[in-house]
């Protein structure tokens, strides 16, 4: 057994470190926060330059190759840092999707481009308020062909106003066989889409509603095997959310530590008050134990193993847990400085919530990290 | 990253499971013995098989394994119904102790026994008026020639009713600081002078003991390490005690909880799947699993010859709090039945509220789940550390309570 990066996967951490430190510091996310620009592209340019959106793609189509401890690795470094750009939705989702399901044409048409940072993709789910589920679908296709043509909507899509295109969840034909839900490629170019950017309350991550009206679109994946694809696509997403929200969540308790030792009240630094230090305390063992739930996620994730569902659950409900405590304790722990727009606090309260809705909330997780030991034990 | 057995590993493993399989007692050959007794038949069979105190040297009973050989064992022999362990505070803290600062001749005559369980250790470190604050102790020791003479009290000692011997920190000079006057100390409990009285616990057991010495005389060669350097040695003690405890205390754990959820009915349907108990079992199995790999984290350390540090305490300060709400739970799950304790008559055989009533227990020994907070703000992210009434002031000198 060996728990721990290797030292290549260390140096890459230094390397992503360092080009965040120079590329991404607060003031750069304190543009897009109060800007109009929906991401930094620079600094997606740079990203792309450094390889990071290439890193699982194979080489064929004009990735690195790399395993996916590699993206978690980055992924935990852009989470530290609160990168405002479209990684999560483009990387993760989007290049996994095409990976999962994409036929030779479609791989061989986007992948050399989202490798490479030229295209931007986006994972268009959600279609009310409400646990994300097969029956809630209304999107559909006209008929069952693979090119059709999508009607419905889609609300809070991440990254949906400056994608390039999006792959969409859709209802299947009622009298299809399957699991009700089919994969579309859709570009978001086209007269048959609309798309508004919407409000939320994460500016630094674009959000957007999506309109379809009779779109061109292109099934991705086999018919009927939709529902199944998603839930697999986010259990490998999970894993790579769950180590941006590490990454955040340790950003957190550090500035909270940094701030407590330097504050003084009644003659002596904050810091060695106990409500402060046991707050503190428990942010670290909240981050400690996601991380080590992390380690076994990337483990899984890599392995393609069967105990991904349950993994990735684990993850993914440790690191929203951590990340959302370490960013609303670093902000009580600031007094009100930390409730000031001018501290930069809120990057990592807007972000954790944020993360943690993405896809799909802790109660979604956790009720299927339950249904993952459900199956394991009825194995 | 690699999170199976390596070939040497698997080796090992199966190794493991095929000697407990041939080995592990049955419930005849216990037929009729108290719990002391079964425990130490368990552990002469392994010391014999060769299965004691694995990454011991050779040269005390164990056989050089390494950190990872013995989580292997750990977690092979859980899967066996084994009699309780009764030899931690002696093999997982008393021993790490000796190796560090006994002579080669004590530690010939004192390790083989206790790897092999013929002789038991206890801990005799709190006293009435020092726990959380253990550097404040008062148990005197004075010199008496080559001997050492001991008289005061110790206070919630596990074990001493059975034990051989005790590893023990005294007072020896008041006059200087309270960290600067201990020296330490093992000694036969058998010695004159020394009177144990069992203690009854809120769970009705008595398993810890006062222990009141008068007079009590300790060859001067049983002093570990300095005269006055006791606090650093007992630090060594107190480091693997953690690690110790830490370890995974459970017997209501996730896997207890979530049968006793399949098989209870909420309104017509199981529990199990009903929101709010899924969302809880779901909690309680992220931070087992956190638990676990991060134990797997600091063994990763190990193998590489690095020093785990304070982060240990993680182990004990979430471990206990989370066996107490999942009893906590489960009695409530069961309802009105949940009051029954009787193992005759409770689900589970009782233990679920056997459970609920040693928690609280587990949440005090081995350093407060406060203290161990303090610890990890202190020591892991460097935050100052309370102020101090009774810092650089001579010990007789520290003001005291009632
Ligand atoms: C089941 C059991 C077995 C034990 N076995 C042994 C044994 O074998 N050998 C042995 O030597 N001892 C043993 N102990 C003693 C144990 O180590 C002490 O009980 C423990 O360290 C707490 O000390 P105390 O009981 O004096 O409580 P106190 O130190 O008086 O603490 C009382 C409360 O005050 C809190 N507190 C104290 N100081 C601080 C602080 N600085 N910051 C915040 N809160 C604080 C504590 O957390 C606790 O909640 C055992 C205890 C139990 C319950």
């Amino acid at each position: 057994m060996n728990f721990e990066f290797s030292d290549d996967q260390k140096l890459l951490r230094e390397q992503a470190s360092r080009y965040l430190a120079d590329n991404c510091p607060p003031a750069a996310v304190r543009t897009i926060l109060e800007g109009d620009a929906a991401y930094d592209a620079k600094l997606w340019t740079g990203v792309g330059e450094m390889g990071w959106t290439a890193a699982c793609i194979p080489e064929e189509f004009g990735g690195l190759g790399l395993s996916y401890v590699e993206l978690c690795v980055i992924a935990e470094e852009l989470g530290r840092v609160a990168a405002p750009i479209p990684f999560s939705s483009s990387v993760y989702l989007a290049t996994e999707a095409l990976l999962m399901a994409g036929s030779k044409d479609q791989k061989e048409s986007w992948l050399p481009k989202l490798a490479s940072g030229e295209a931007i993709g986006a994972f268009a789910l959600a279609e009310t308020a409400g646990r994300p589920s097969v029956d809630y679908l209304k999107t559909c296709a006209s008929d069952n062909s693979a090119e059709t043509a999508l009607t419905g909507s889609k609300i809070a899509v991440a990254d949906g106003d400056v994608a390039d295109f999006a792959v969409v969840v859709a209802a299947s034909d009622a009298s299809a066989p399957g699991d009700g839900a089919n994969w579309y490629l859709v570009e978001l170019d086209q007269p048959g889409v609309a798309r508004k950017p919407i409000e939320t309350f994460d500016p630094t991550r674009s959000h957007a509603q999506i309109e379809f009206k009779g779109a061109a679109a292109q099934r991705l994946g086999n018919a009927g095997e939709g529902w199944r694809l998603t839930e697999r696509l986010l259990d490998r997403a999970a894993v790579l959310f769950a180590w941006e929200q590490v990454g955040g969540a340790d950003a957190a308790l550090e500035m909270a530590k940094e701030y407590a030792l330097g504050r003084y009240a009644f003659g002596r630094a904050i810091a060695s008050y106990q409500a402060i230090k046991h707050k503190l305390a428990n942010a670290y063992i909240k981050n400690t134990l996601a991380r080590s739930n992390c380690y076994y996620g990337a483990w899984a994730l890599n392995a393609d193993s069967e105990e991904l569902p349950l993994a990735a659950a684990t993850a993914r409900v440790a690191a929203i847990q951590a990340c959302n405590f370490a960013a609303k304790e670093n902000i009580q722990t600031h007094g009100g400085m930390g409730f000031t727009w001018e501290f930069d606090c809120q990057f990592y309260y807007r972000r954790a919530k944020l993360l943690s809705v993405n896809i799909g909330s802790e109660a979604f997780w956790q009720d299927r990290l339950m249904h993952a030991v459900e199956r394991r034990d009825a194995a | 990253m690699d999170f199976n057995d390596t070939a040497a590993e698997a080796t090992f493993r199966e190794e493991a499971r095929a000697w407990l399989s041939d080995n592990v007692p049955s419930e005849q050959e216990l037929a009729g013995m108290d719990y002391v007794t079964s425990a130490k038949f368990w552990q002469k069979r392994k010391f014999d098989g060769g299965w004691a105190c694995i990454r011991w040297p050779k040269e005390y009973g164990g056989r050089g394994a390494s950190a990872i050989e013995q989580v292997i064992l750990h977690q092979e022999e859980a899967r066996f119904d084994t009699p309780m362990n009764i030899f931690t505070i002696g093999q997982g803290m008393a021993a790490p102790t000796l190796m560090t600062y006994a002579s080669d001749e004590a530690k010939a005559r004192l390790l083989p026994p206790m790897a092999s369980g013929e002789q038991i250790w206890c801990q005799l470190f709190s006293e009435p008026s020092s726990g959380s604050d253990l550097a404040s102790l008062r148990t005197r020791s004075e010199r008496g020639g080559d001997d050492w003479v001991i008289n005061g009290q110790k206070i919630w000692t596990s074990g001493a009713h059975y034990s051989d011997y005790g590893i023990l920190v005294t007072r020896s000079d008041p006059t200087v600081a309270k960290h600067k006057g201990l020296t330490y100390f093992f000694l036969d409990m058998k010695s004159p002078g020394v009177e144990v009285r069992p203690i009854k616990q809120i769970s009705g057991d008595s398993n810890f003991n006062e222990v009141y010495f008068s007079d009590v005389r300790i060859p001067g060669a049983q002093r570990l390490g300095e005269v006055g350097q006791g606090w650093q040695v007992a630090l060594t003690t107190l480091m693997n005690e953690r690690a110790t405890i830490g370890a995974g205390y459970a017997n209501v754990n996730f896997d207890v909880a979530c049968k006793l959820a399949r098989r209870i009915r909420i309104d017509g349907k199981p529990a199990i799947e009903d929101p709010a108990v899924r969302a809880k079992l779901a909690n309680w199995y992220v931070q087992e699993s956190g638990l676990k790999f991060t134990g797997y984290r600091t063994l990763t350390a190990l193998s590489r010859g690095e020093i785990p540090g304070p982060e240990h305490s993680i182990g004990k300060a979430v471990g206990a709090a989370k066996t107490q709400d999942m009893a906590s739970f489960c009695v409530d799950l069961l309802e009105m039945a949940g009051a029954i304790s009787d193992p005759e008559l409770a689900e589970m055989d009782g233990l679920i509220q056997m459970t609920y009533m040693s928690a609280p227990g587990h949440r005090i020994a081995g350093g407060t789940d406060e203290i161990m907070m303090n610890i990890l703000a202190e020591r892991v992210l460097g935050l100052p550390q309370e102020p101090r009434m009774d810092k650089g002031i001579p010990f007789n000198e520290v003001p005291t309570g009632t």
